[in-house]
């Protein structure tokens, strides 16, 4: 409903006279009711639309003036064989950008916790683009590509302050976005989501399209639930509702099928609680993809037990105590921190997330406290902390005598 | 088609169609911009002063590029063109869009008007809580009072007519199975019932898939093979049309993917295929509550293919040789990849068309034509049809969200569907208005007799012109020569039939089950089938048994679709298939059981014969072989005092 907050721009910018009718443009406006929400930048703006539609219907009739009959003929000849090319061009888009659409099913399904999502192919054996969610929660994440092949997926890893991860699966010369290639999209500029959302596609049913114009390019502000997002960086904000269930992963193209960003998960602005539509700007999050894919930020390779220090690192020697390991994966918070102890020392805080042990991905307690078996208890450790929206390295080293 | 110019308040700029053009600013760039852009703009307008047609044309093309667009601060024409044709296209399509309220005017939806005598097209579960009759606003400011037509509650499709005018504007059907992903789309409609000035709301898009299949609720309201759009389609806005960007209608608008944000368009709308529609129109006009099909057996997907996963014996792709485990490759001229591809095709047609089917089978492919049964029996149909619509979430309740939801494990991952809430309470228990009353016949199996009788009259009169042969008790007397050599003689009486060949005579009569002797052998039973086309010619629609208008539905080897009549007599049913620009009846089926297949015969070769319209020729058929032909070479009515018995034949 609130979405629908168009009409009342609409009535604030007065388009002098002239009667509106259904289908007249109403874009001065429309642009505008994303950044309304969501942007305090862009708020003033919004009342601009009135004055800028007014310069331009005094050069339109200027022009007009210029123009005689035969002189409108000629170039509606002209427009009619351009916009021809163009037609054809935008089919092109939809066939080049679909295959590289994929299906990814994991854990979920309860109402509320879809248990499927969308992702894009980044490289050609099968690297796979998407969202870090509680889909991916699970050693069994399926994949199944625009043709309708299935595949299982394995977690590379993930990036848990953009909430972004990447999936490989085992195959060869697929059809990818090249990252290298994505750009930068502007406001205004009009706009193609790609996803799976609500799962409406599948097996090898095409991935559903929706246009739009990005709003703005603005810092995001949101909440998942009661949580504020770890990310605050900026994002595409855009006038279309993208941001559906099962639509997290997608992929945002501008209309020439150039790949500008990536679908966000399900957030509300943190201002005024509606629903958020946006996407990651590529940009943001290709150091990140890099890492993970250059092994950092990988989630735990399979345990050799041989490799095992004789005593392993635990983390009560750190002076770091976790929140009660209650659920299947407890994410791991710390509750306490002892005084006096390295953790302390080196500035560990309670509340703070631990979300890598070294360059390793930490999904929960029991994953944290199964890792720490493999690292000596004399080694330093580098724990990367999540406080609020920022991202603490921090190094430690348990204490000698014990 | 029609492009869209999205213009940031602080900067004029516009973009070519189908084209996001570098250059744009952001629009949180400051006031000064606009600025330049006014020079700009004043700068090149001196330039075509001076420089006239050439310096224009150059100007244009530029400003046509794509990637240019944003170098001219003059709006670019096709931008400024593609806007003045979609308000005419707009201002043209609404005056047959439909704002349908309940005749208290409490709940509503919307529709579309299809021909010039008022047939209109909206939601099976729009015109439900109306009962018989229901108001319509149209663009042009009145209300007409509209009578229901047919229902089909499975595809949720509903045919409604308006009067008061023999001139409504009526929306140009398009071709569905056109509609490209990407393509422009309108809708128009009532969503949230703000058409209180009955003028229609538009809302536009794009298509966002195409062939989707949207699971029914229990067995009715399952979309197949419709189109997806990202046009608002919001509550109200259900039976409405969705337009291409020509203005011809796609689709009816009936349904959105809706889940934790409440009850409003997230972008996810689904509209019914005009392709689908077009199928079942003949079946709606007929006043009936219309059924889909079923082929009787289960699909999976097996690694990839469609195979059996079951098929029930008495269907009659089992009788066409269907099996267990076969792989479906084709259906209806459409190649089958998924479950979900076979659904949508299934879903199209109604119940009683005969479609081919290929399945492959050891690496041999097969072709059949299959003759879809009924997806529900009579009376499961008739009990879902009335009482409530079975909704997952009543209108007023609100969304849920996902931490308070209990965990179901054994559900299937499948996204919540809703159907548009219909406002306002059941069947309005107000007075119908006269010319609704005058329009109005119940009967049980129908949405509205009425148009039943309008059609079997319709078919009656035709074909009885052609054949005159209404009350002409005597037998029919029909020579001619067998498809395999020599000559025969028939004798078609009230009490039974002869049949003279070279060789050999039979008789038959009809006794009190007509089903129970069906000679000659191997024929499935022409000789009652020919005795049935003697009654209805004889008796009329009126006398012959239980008759009704099925609709209308395709015949083997002719393009188009043809009417159909049903009739029961001494225990069998017989489907009657009737031209419908020349009134002449081109086959008839004789289904002595529900498990057997019919005895067909195809009527050709029309000529005159002794001042009636007569077919030429008659050929047999049963199950998947031709059982015989034979030419008619003479015709004639042996004159006999009304009443006489008397042997059959000579």
């Amino acid at each position: 409903m609130k979405e629908n907050d168009c009409k009342l721009v609409i009535a604030n910018c007065k388009l002098q006279n002239e009667r509106i009718q259904p289908g007249c443009h109403a874009h001065a406006c429309r642009g505008h009711v994303g950044n309304y929400e969501k942007s305090p930048l862009s708020r003033a703006s919004a009342g601009r639309g009135a004055a800028s539609v007014n310069r331009f219907r005094r050069s339109f009739c200027n022009l007009k003036f210029a123009i005689t009959n035969l002189q409108f003929i000629c170039l509606l000849l002209i427009l009619a064989i351009f916009s021809v090319c163009s037609a054809t061009a935008s089919a092109d888009v939809y066939a080049d950008v679909l295959p590289k659409i994929v299906k990814i099913y994991g854990a979920g399904g309860f109402r509320g916790m879809e248990p499927y999502q969308s992702g894009m192919l980044i490289s050609p054996e099968g690297h796979i683009l998407t969202v870090f969610s509680y889909v991916l929660d699970t050693d069994y994440i399926t994949v199944v590509l625009a043709d309708g092949r299935k595949f299982e997926a394995k977690l590379l890893g993930a990036d848990p302050r953009l909430e972004i991860a990447v999936l490989k699966i085992g195959a060869a010369d697929l059809p990818h976005f090249e990252l290298s290639k994505a750009t930068t999209g502007r406001a205004a500029e009009s706009v193609l989501a790609f996803s799976n959302l609500f799962n409406v596609a599948i097996g090898d049913e095409p991935a559903s399209v929706q246009h739009g114009i990005i709003s703005a390019l603005a810092k995001l502000e949101a909440r998942q639930g009661v949580y504020e997002t770890p990310y605050r960086g900026p994002v595409y904000v855009l006038d279309a509702k993208t941001n559906n269930p099962g639509a997290a992963g997608g992929a945002l193209v501008n209309r020439r099928g150039e790949l500008l960003g990536m679908l966000g998960k399900e957030l509300k602005n943190a201002l005024n609680s509606t629903y958020l539509n946006y996407a990651l700007p590529i940009a943001e999050m290709r150091e990140s993809i890099a890492a993970i894919e250059a092994g950092k930020m990988v989630s735990r390779p399979d345990g050799d037990a041989k490799n095992k220090p004789r005593r392993a690192l635990a983390l009560d020697a750190l002076g770091v105590a976790l929140v009660p390991d209650v659920l299947e994966r407890t994410p791991p918070y710390v509750e306490q921190v002892r005084v006096g102890s390295p953790a302390e020392k080196s500035g560990v805080r309670p509340d703070d997330l631990i979300v890598l042990l070294g360059d390793r991905l930490v999904q929960s307690c029991k994953f944290l406290r199964a890792d720490l078996e493999y690292i000596d208890y004399r080694d330093p450790v580098k724990l990367t902390l999540l406080r609020g929206q920022e991202l603490i390295e921090v190094t430690l080293q348990a204490e000698e005598k014990r | 088609m029609s492009g869209k110019i999205p213009r940031t308040s602080n900067k004029m700029q516009y973009e070519s169609k189908s084209d996001a053009t570098a250059g744009l600013s952001s629009s949180a760039e400051p006031l000064t911009n606009s600025g330049t852009a006014g020079q700009a703009s004043s700068g090149t307008l001196i330039l075509i002063e001076v420089l006239r047609l050439s310096i224009l044309i150059i100007l244009y093309i530029s400003a046509s590029l794509p990637l240019r667009a944003a170098d001219s601060p003059v709006p670019d024409k096709s931008v400024l063109e593609a806007e003045a044709q979609r308000i005419a296209v707009m201002d043209k399509a609404k005056n047959a869009v439909v704002a349908v309220f309940d005749s208290e005017g409490k709940g509503g939806g919307s529709g579309v008007v299809i021909s010039p005598d008022g047939f209109a097209l909206t939601n099976f579960h729009v015109v439900r809580p109306c009962g018989a009759g229901m108001k319509c606003g149209m663009a042009d400011g009145k209300i007409y009072d509209a009578v229901v037509v047919g229902l089909d509650p499975t595809g949720d499709v509903a045919l409604i007519k308006l009067f008061g005018r023999d001139d409504f504007p009526a929306a140009e059907l398009g071709d569905s199975d056109r509609a490209q992903r990407g393509d422009w789309v309108f809708a128009m409609g009532n969503p949230f019932l703000l058409a209180t000035n009955l003028q229609p709301t538009a809302t536009y898009g794009i298509i966002s898939g195409t062939h989707r299949y949207q699971p029914p609720a229990g067995t009715l309201l399952e979309y197949t093979d419709c189109l997806q759009t990202d046009a608002s389609i919001n509550p109200g806005n259900s039976g409405g049309p969705l337009f291409d960007a020509q203005g011809r209608l796609i689709g009816i608008n009936g349904r959105c993917s809706f889940e934790k944000r409440g009850r409003v368009s997230v972008g996810v709308g689904y509209a019914i295929s005009i392709n689908q529609i077009k199928n079942f129109l003949g079946d709606l006009r007929s006043g009936r509550i219309v059924d889909h099909a079923t082929l009787g057996a289960r699909v999976a997907d097996s690694e990839g293919r469609v195979t059996v996963a079951e098929i029930l014996e008495p269907s009659d792709a089992f009788r066409r040789g269907l099996r267990f485990d076969d792989e479906l490759t084709a259906f209806a001229g459409r190649n089958i990849g998924t479950p979900n591809a076979f659904k949508n095709i299934l879903g199209i047609f109604p119940k009683a068309w005969r479609v081919p089917l290929s399945f492959r089978r050891e690496g041999k492919q097969y072709n059949i034509l299959v003759r879809l049964a009924g997806l529900h029996g009579r009376e499961e149909l008739l009990k879902n049809t009335s009482g409530p619509v079975p909704e997952e979430l009543p209108p007023d309740s609100k969304p849920k969200r996902g931490r308070e939801e209990k965990p179901a494990p054994g559900e299937p991952p499948q996204p919540p569907k809703m159907k548009l809430p219909m406002p306002g309470g059941m069947k309005s228990k107000s007075e119908l208005p006269d010319i609704v009353k005058r329009h109005f016949e119940e009967k049980r199996g129908f949405a509205n007799y009425y148009f039943n009788r309008l059609e079997q009259k319709r078919l009656w009169n035709a074909w009885n012109g052609r054949l005159n042969l209404e009350k002409q008790n005597g037998p029919w007397l029909l020579s001619g020569e067998l498809a395999g050599g020599g000559a025969y003689n028939l004798a078609l009486a009230d009490d039974g039939i002869s049949l003279k060949l070279p060789a050999a005579e039979q008789k038959w009569n009809p006794g009190d089950e007509l089903g129970a002797s069906l000679l000659p052998p191997g024929s499935g039973g022409l000789f009652p089938a020919l005795h049935l086309w003697r009654r209805l010619a004889v008796e009329g629609f009126a006398r012959f048994g239980e008759v009704y208008y099925l609709g209308t539905a395709p015949l083997p080897g002719r393009e188009g679709l043809v009417d159909v009549l049903v009739g029961s007599h001494k225990g069998v049913d017989c489907r009657f298939y009737f031209d419908p620009a020349a009134g002449r009846l081109l086959a008839l089926e004789m289904f002595p059981d529900n498990e057997s297949d019919p005895c067909e015969i195809y009527f050709s070769q029309f000529r005159e014969i002794g001042g009636r319209d007569l077919p030429g020729k008659l050929e047999i058929r049963f199950g998947d072989e031709p059982f015989g032909a034979l030419t008619v070479n003479d015709f004639r009515i042996e004159q006999k005092a009304v009443g006489e018995k008397g042997g059959a034949g000579p």
